[in-house]
């Protein structure tokens, strides 16, 4: 019980976030923003892994949430739902209980693959040159998107409503803020294993100095492959997420913008720091809703507030120290119940 | 066989021959000099057998296998290591985990050991972090551990270097100008941990060096390069005499007062 302290922690928080979900304790709107932040965690924390700890400047996050998104949609609607497109549902609707995991990670997988288009450019090109790519990327997949008419290109793709829908009629569980849950504390909690692994250290020795790395025996590409594909798989894993919240997705939410977005809340949260990623994430968001009631001057105060950063604290919130790092009691309390 | 055997090596870039005809023959346990004027494709030499650069001609036979146009790392693998003429250390990191990555090889797990921290990721993560203790204490280096490699006084960077050229497990150590920008009290000492590291690790070193101190007192055998040719090879001693060395190398200068 004591050795995985975090996890007991975030287990109890989560059950109780689902406890409180499951007797309407909390609005739909607060349910809501707490799915955000969730899926604004995976984002932010995936995007810091090549932007902050590989150092390479990624800016099309959202194209890959796109794929993650498209994918574990058409495969929910097509596989349990009846659709007009894709007929009658292939399974009994009632296993999307079961499947839906799989189907999200076959999202999460394709987002991999599509981070290839990435990663093996960077081989050859970074910096400046690898961002623009990346910026290509995310157009490619919008593009790509809004011409298919069978998943209804611009117009956008719907129906995975119904697929949550049998999920609760099997078992009246708030599922969608459950998978939130337990996907955003995978992906902390895989990053946190790969960034302090020997292994996981490599991009940073890659973003410090790459031809040191080569040259002291780092397989520099293998490296970049697994980063890019890890980063992107995650974007494509909030992106299945999302799309199941509201139920319907077209191509005009993953552009540039959403890119843009995750972007400023790894800059926010410092580069190279996982808590600072969770932080900024969790304020980011909070703070988009707090300023609602401004309507289109928010689009003002939030950038304004973003130039104050910079220039205040252009490391942002944590630099690239994480909590631990801050608060050395923590880190003790925690190693003391560790070795317990 | 050879350690190293190199037959023939040419590289241009471009229109510009750095090195023309380089030809060696590299014993197990040898200590050579490799030294020139500026611009004799000393540094040249190192990065084609490295892998950095592919070799427009030639062979370079490690242990009587072609290692020109391996990928760097490969050739890391294979155990051949070195320290950069201007230092190259991974400077966000401490000093202790530029030590773990050099080993980054043959950690001998992957990313799906990392995620599920599997009984082969702890044992080979606490051999790795054994091997990085290991090198800090020989190097004398373990007060910088939590060190940012920034941070350290230059002859500790330069040892750090050394340090994690060792972690790779090397059997050839290629080392670029250890002593540049050394005081004579740290080119001493420097001298000592190249004997004393070559000894202990059964080491074949091979160094490029504009200090003549250090090449003349450390080197068993000295290869001089100018414009990319070799003009001359062989113990100290003799090179020190050798007058096309003296002209093209010193101009009139006697040697030792370099």
């Amino acid at each position: 019980m004591r050795r995985h302290f975090g996890l007991w922690l975030y287990l109890a928080f989560s059950l109780g976030i689902l406890a409180v979900c499951h007797y309407e304790a909390l609005t739909a709107y607060a349910q809501l923003v707490l799915m955000f932040i969730g899926i604004n965690i995976i984002l932010s924390s995936s995007l810091n892994l090549i932007n902050g700890y590989m150092g390479e400047f990624s800016c099309g996050h959202a194209g890959f949430m796109a794929v993650g998104a498209y994918v574990s949609s058409i495969l929910n609607v097509w596989l349990f739902t009846s659709h007009k497109v894709f007929g009658p549902p292939v399974l009994s609707p009632s296993s999307a209980v079961y499947l839906f995991p799989v189907t999200l990670l076959a999202g999460a997988f394709a987002a991999a693959l599509a981070g290839l288009l990435v990663a093996f450019p960077s081989f050859r090109t970074r910096g400046d040159y690898l961002a623009i790519i990346t910026l290509a990327v995310n157009y490619i997949v919008k593009s790509s998107v809004e011409n298919i008419q069978v998943i209804g290109g611009a117009r956008g793709f719907m129906g995975m409503r119904k697929v949550i829908e049998e999920m609760e009629a099997v078992w009246r569980v708030p599922w969608i803020m459950f998978w939130i849950l337990v996907f955003t504390g995978l992906t902390v909690w895989v990053l946190h294993r790969f960034v302090s692994s020997s292994y996981g250290k490599g991009i940073v020795a890659i973003r410090d100095d790459e031809i040191a790395a080569e040259i002291m025996g780092v397989d520099t590409r293998r490296m970049k492959v697994a980063a890019f594909m890890l980063s992107s798989g995650m974007a494509g894993l909030a992106g299945g997420l999302f799309a199941h919240i509201l139920g319907y997705i077209n191509p005009g939410t993953f552009t540039i913008m959403k890119s843009t977005e995750v972007m400023v809340m790894v800059y926010l949260g410092g580069m190279g720091s996982l808590s600072g990623s969770v932080l900024s994430a969790v304020v980011f968001t909070l703070i988009l809703e707090v300023l609602r009631p401004l309507q289109v001057i928010k689009w003002v105060v939030i950038p304004l507030l973003l130039i104050l950063l910079m220039l205040l604290r252009p490391e942002g919130i944590m630099g690239n120290r994480e909590l631990t790092d801050v608060f050395p009691g923590l880190r003790r309390w925690f190693s003391a119940h560790k070795g317990a | 066989m050879a350690l190293l055997e190199i037959r023939k090596l040419t590289h241009y870039f471009g229109g510009l021959r750095a090195v023309a005809n380089f030809n060696l023959q590299l014993e197990g346990g040898e200590l050579l000099g490799l030294i020139g004027p500026n611009g004799a494709g000393k540094t040249t030499v190192f990065n084609l057998v490295c892998g950095f650069y592919k070799p427009t001609e030639g062979e370079i036979l490690f242990q009587g296998k072609d290692i020109a146009g391996l990928r760097p790392h490969a050739v890391t693998a294979m155990g051949v290591a070195r320290t950069f003429q201007n230092i190259r250390l991974w400077n966000t990191l401490t000093v202790f985990d530029n030590l773990c990555i050099a080993q980054h090889f043959r950690l001998g797990y992957g990313l799906a050991d990392v995620i599920l921290q599997t009984g082969r990721f702890v044992a080979r993560e606490r051999h790795v972090r054994r091997t990085a203790e290991e090198l800090l204490e020989i190097m004398g280096l373990r007060h910088y551990a939590g060190e940012n490699p920034g941070n350290l006084p230059y002859g500790m960077q330069r040892r750090l270097e050394i340090a994690r050229a060792l972690a790779t497990q090397p059997k050839l150590l290629l080392l670029d100008e250890p002593a540049a920008g050394m005081n004579p009290g740290e080119i001493d000492q420097l001298v000592e941990s190249i004997r004393w590291i070559r000894e202990s690790f059964a080491l074949t070193v091979w160094l490029i060096e504009h200090h003549m101190r250090v090449v003349m007192s450390v080197c068993e055998r000295v290869q001089v390069l100018d414009f990319g040719e070799t003009i001359a090879d062989g113990p100290p001693e003799a090179i020190k005499q050798n007058p096309r060395v003296i002209q093209a190398y010193l101009g009139s200068e006697e040697l030792s007062h370099a």
